[in-house]
């Protein structure tokens, strides 16, 4: 047991104002509301969830790119939840972050070997001549050519931008690398290449990840363990192969059955839960359990009156549910007590 | 939308203080001596200082522009001229009309030309006539209202005898110092300065529209509409045109304000006796109340029509309609 | 019996800055009322461009076609603009992958609606009133008869994409082209989806053309797939047994690559490269640089698709069928993802 990252009761609102002069809080949108979990030394801890359940929030907030409004983050046994802009500074030597966009998210104007050693810089470390060679190091790392230093982001494909994103992230030698949805705008070859990549990086130089991502499936396959997020709130934790094989949590059930595989005569067979509906907004989530409304195993009187906590099922397996599923794949039953459910 | 207009208009009240105060301050802290503006040069220290009292010169400033707003809202006065003795109100009332037919006769002709050019533009890209259209932009945004003004007047006005060189006519009637009047005359001798006027606002729309519609041509619903069977006069007509027009209603707001103080130049050069030329004179005659009351006019002017657009804008985009 | 779609040797190429490029060169495919096909690719393998040059919705001062397309035996390539507009939104509908963008933000989505049916139909506002309504409703958007006044904006995701599908359906057309539509939303927003177009499929009896990255949605809503690559069909099979015995190198890289649920694999297969650059497509076989099993030939000439297997299974590749059967043998758990 040694955790990197404890996050204890992580709470980040954003407060909605209303009036004309003065503007007066009228509500929040409760983006992260009360979430807990531990990232332990060299492992992969995937979060996973649809818009709104405040995975993206929720990474930004451990990076202090937002200020949460409640709750611990204590990374490398530092707590980090309130420092000062230039006490974070040289945490931040210890964190890097992925983006989704690969586009977006490396300066179009600069070349890359200074996109790269921009970290290098920042914290001041090495001369200019080392910093050279470390960023042609670095490149040839994420599998680029070196003498590409440089180049422009433009000249690049989508696949490549992603690694020069993910050298300029190993640049500094960080702990930890928060990978926000790093292959979501990737061709399925070019994923697999940097989902291998990154497993590949993480056994070489020791890295811990946080890796977020909407697919099941990406995120089965790179986490060590998994949690899932619901508008706000964690409704399972659990490591990646029970996950997948005894959720317990319906709408980790919903989900699972939601996610198409790639097997016809598979997929065929199996028995969906299809849920009816949207996803509700985090402004008016709804009371106690948030997945109430929409969930094939609800029970008034507990569900809606009650909210489930974070409860052990097994050792490292959570999940926060008054009755959570008890087979997986669901009976015939159990699927046909769902549809009328999701049906009224 | 009741409360974003009701903001709008607070913020317009506000904006209305701001610039009359700051145009008081910067007009009454200026080092010339109003009182001996307004005496003149057979008074003695003594009839300066009378005067003074008797303009409250002598009170603190904030009390003066106190005083001031007083006199503009409680009794809608903005004061009396020094030179001419004549109510800023009155001078203003006839000046305005000028200027307005100026502005607003030549935004109409500017709009009128820019949305079929560039709209034109826009559906022909890189054709001759796109390219002679973008030749066209670039000679109005760089030459000078001025030079312009004086060029055509002195080509069609003087050698060509097409139009009359300077002067104006009254709508209605034919006013004091001018032999002429009525629609016809006053459409006649305003041709050269809408002409000029509009040179440079039309180039701008031209190759603002062109770039909207452009830009719109491939938003993705206009793809949607092409792929519903729409024929190409209704996708432009009922998704094109209406989406990419919508930002020039905000962008015309501003620019109005803009051509208000553009049309100094084109007053001057033909010798139109709108408000512009009026602060011309009254600045070399150091006439504060009526360069101030002008200013202020203007500033509610600019105020009350950006109100108007934006709550157009607002009247015609659904978006910001129903937050 | 005539496939309401069939199209034949299509090619399409864009006149750009940097040169031609051949968007799609050479793809020909059928389908049938009541079947779904599933296109298959990454990005520059043609699968948009395809179904873009069928409803001939392509820039015309930008892009030549050939080939052809011929609808209900009638030949629709080249046709007049009339006659392709007659079609267009009424026979052949066509749904696209965002749904926030590709709805008009300044109309209602009732106007939307009513505008597809009224540009087909010679009919009052309110008989395509009601039936942009009944489309609503058959979408399953609640409370349809005051949502129907509501503009793009006030709509989810999920809901815009219904409202497209409503749009698209609102003629009886005998196709719907779906490009990407479920890319853009939530997985069990995605689920809904799938299952609308699928009982409405049914309602309706039209054939559906989905064009999609995702091999997993293509397993579940396919009964038939066409693999593009480089603006080529590369394989095509019917659903069964493309995923169980694909034929062609790039198919296997495509499933290899797929991290999986039931997966136990370490590494995913990955195919080497990057896709390749249309306005210099490689030599030969344009998958060749990226294939672990090229030789000479596969450099020097474009292989032709060829049948093997099932009826209507075709691939376009040289090896040799014995040598094939031999590496799909020793790949198929590495491919497919299986417990060893």
């Amino acid at each position: 047991m040694d955790p990197l990252l404890v996050v204890e009761n992580l709470q980040k609102f954003f407060p909605i104002t209303k009036g004309i002069l003065l503007k007066k809080e009228v509500g929040s949108v409760k983006a992260v509301d009360d979430v807990s979990f531990t990232v332990e030394r060299g492992e992969t801890l995937g979060i996973v969830g649809e818009s709104g359940c405040g995975k993206s929030t929720l990474a930004r907030c451990v990076m202090r790119l937002l200020d949460p409004t409640g709750g611990s983050i204590v990374f490398d046994e530092r707590d980090i939840t309130r420092l000062s802009r230039s006490e974070m500074r040289p945490v931040r030597r210890e964190l890097m972050m992925v983006f989704q966009d690969p586009y977006a998210s490396l300066n179009g104007r600069k070349r890359v070997g200074f996109i790269v050693a921009e970290p290098l810089d920042v914290h001041g470390i090495g001369t200019e001549a080392e910093r050279k060679r470390r960023v042609q190091e670095l490149l040839e790392v994420v599998g680029l050519n070196p003498e590409h230093y440089n180049r422009f982001p433009h000249e690049f494909s989508g696949g490549q931008r992603q690694r020069i994103g993910i050298a300029r992230a190993l640049a500094v030698n960080p702990k930890m690398i928060v990978c926000d949805e790093p292959v979501s705008a990737l061709d399925v070859s070019v994923q697999a290449q940097i989902l291998n990549l990154l497993k590949d990086l993480q056994s070489e130089f020791g890295l811990t990840y946080i890796f977020i991502a909407h697919d099941l499936n990406v995120v089965r396959h790179i986490s060590d363990r998994v949690m899932v997020m619901y508008l706000g709130k964690v409704a399972e934790v659990a490591d990646g192969k029970t996950l997948y094989t005894e959720p317990k949590h319906p709408y980790t059930g919903a989900l699972l059955s939601a996610v198409p595989i790639p097997d016809p005569t598979l997929g065929r067979q199996r028995k969906q839960i299809v849920l009816e509906g949207d996803v509700p907004s985090p402004i008016n989530p709804p009371a106690a359990c948030r997945f109430h409304p929409r969930c094939p195993r609800f029970h008034a009187g507990t569900c809606d009156v009650d909210e489930p906590q974070l409860r052990p099922f097994a050792p490292g397996h959570e999940a926060a549910c008054h009755f959570p599923l008890e087979h997986w794949p669901m009976t015939v039953d159990e699927v046909s007590r769902a549809a009328e459910r999701v049906a009224s | 939308m009741l409360q974003f207009l009701i903001r709008r208009l607070l913020w317009a009240v506000f904006l209305f203080l701001a610039a009359t105060l700051i145009t008081y301050v910067i007009f009454y802290v200026v080092p010339a001596d109003p009182a001996k503006q307004m005496c003149g040069r057979a008074c003695t220290q003594e009839d300066v200082a009378r005067v003074a009292h008797h303009l409250g010169l002598d009170r603190p400033v904030y009390e003066q522009y106190g005083r001031y707003l007083w006199q503009l809202v409680g009794h809608q006065s903005l004061g009396t001229s020094y030179t001419t003795r004549q109510e800023v109100n009155h001078i203003i009332a006839q000046t305005a009309p000028v200027t307005a037919s100026l502005v607003f006769g030549g935004a109409f002709f500017w709009l009128l030309l820019s949305i079929p050019v560039g709209i034109l533009s826009a559906l022909r890209a890189r054709s001759i006539g796109d390219r002679a259209a973008m030749v066209f932009v670039l000679v109005g945004v760089s030459a000078h209202p001025v030079w312009i003004g004086l060029i055509l007047s002195y080509f069609l006005g003087y050698r060509l005898h097409v139009t009359p060189i300077a002067g104006y006519c009254d709508f209605f009637n034919p006013s004091l110092g001018s032999d002429c009047g009525g629609p016809v005359q006053w459409a006649y001798h305003m041709i050269l300065p809408w002409m000029t006027f509009m040179l440079l606002f039309a180039a701008l729309y031209v190759r603002l529209i062109r770039a909207n519609v452009m830009e719109t041509m491939t938003e993705d619903y206009v793809r949607t509409a092409r792929a519903k069977g729409a024929s190409e006069h209704r996708v432009l007509s009922q998704h094109v045109l209406r989406n990419s027009m919508l930002p020039i209603v905000t962008i015309l707001g501003m620019d109005i304000g803009l051509a208000l103080g553009g049309a100094i130049f084109t007053e001057s050069v033909f010798s139109l006796p709108g408000l512009g030329r009026q602060v011309l004179q009254s600045y070399s005659n150091f006439d504060l109340p009526v360069i101030l009351g002008v200013v202020v006019f203007s500033t509610i002017c600019i105020i009350i029509f950006n109100l108007v657009v934006d709550v157009l804008y607002a009247v015609l985009d659904p978006r910001i309609r129903l937050e | 019996m005539t496939a309401t779609l069939e199209v034949e040797d299509l090619r399409t190429s864009f006149r750009t800055d940097d040169g031609i490029v051949k968007a799609v060169d050479g793809v020909s495919f059928s389908v049938d009322k009541g079947r779904t096909l599933g296109i298959v690719g990454e990005s520059g393998s043609g699968k948009s461009v395809t179904c873009l040059t069928v409803m001939g919705l392509n820039d015309k001062r930008l892009a030549t076609s050939s080939g052809s397309v011929r609808f209900g035996g009638e030949e629709i390539l080249g046709a007049s603009s009339d006659k392709l507009r007659k079609v267009r939104g009424d026979r052949i509908a066509m749904i696209f992958q965002d749904p926030m963008t590709s709805l008009n933000p300044v109309k209602s989505i009732g106007w939307q609606l009513e505008e597809a049916v009224l540009v087909h139909q010679d009919v009052t506002r309110s008989l395509a009133h009601a039936r942009a309504l009944e489309l609503l409703n058959a979408v399953g958007i609640p409370h349809a008869d005051t949502r129907i006044s509501d503009y793009p904006h006030q709509f989810s995701g999920g809901m815009r994409q219904r409202v497209m599908i409503a749009m698209a359906l609102v003629n009886n057309p005998d196709i719907l082209i779906a490009d990407e539509p479920t890319t853009a939303l939530d997985v069990t927003t995605q689920a809904q989806i799938l299952r609308l177009m699928q009982k409405l499929q049914d309602e309706f009896r039209m054939a559906i053309v989905m064009i999609t990255h995702d091999l997993g949605v293509i397993a579940e809503i396919a009964d038939d797939i066409v693999v593009m690559y480089a603006g080529k069909v590369v394989e095509q099979a019917s659903a069964e047994d493309l995923f169980e015995r694909p034929q062609h190198p790039y198919t296997w890289g495509l499933l290899g690559s797929l991290p999986r649920l039931t997966g136990q694999t370490e590494r995913l297969y990955q195919i080497p490269g990057q896709p390749p650059s249309l306005l210099r497509p490689p030599s030969g076989c344009a998958f060749h640089p990226r294939c672990e099993f090229t030789f000479e030939r596969c450099r020097a000439e474009v292989p032709e698709l060829v049948a093997f297997g099932e009826p209507g299974h075709r691939h376009r590749c040289f090896l040799d069928n014995a040598r094939r059967q031999q590496i799909w043998e020793a790949k198929k758990l590495e491919i497919k993802g299986e417990a060893a």
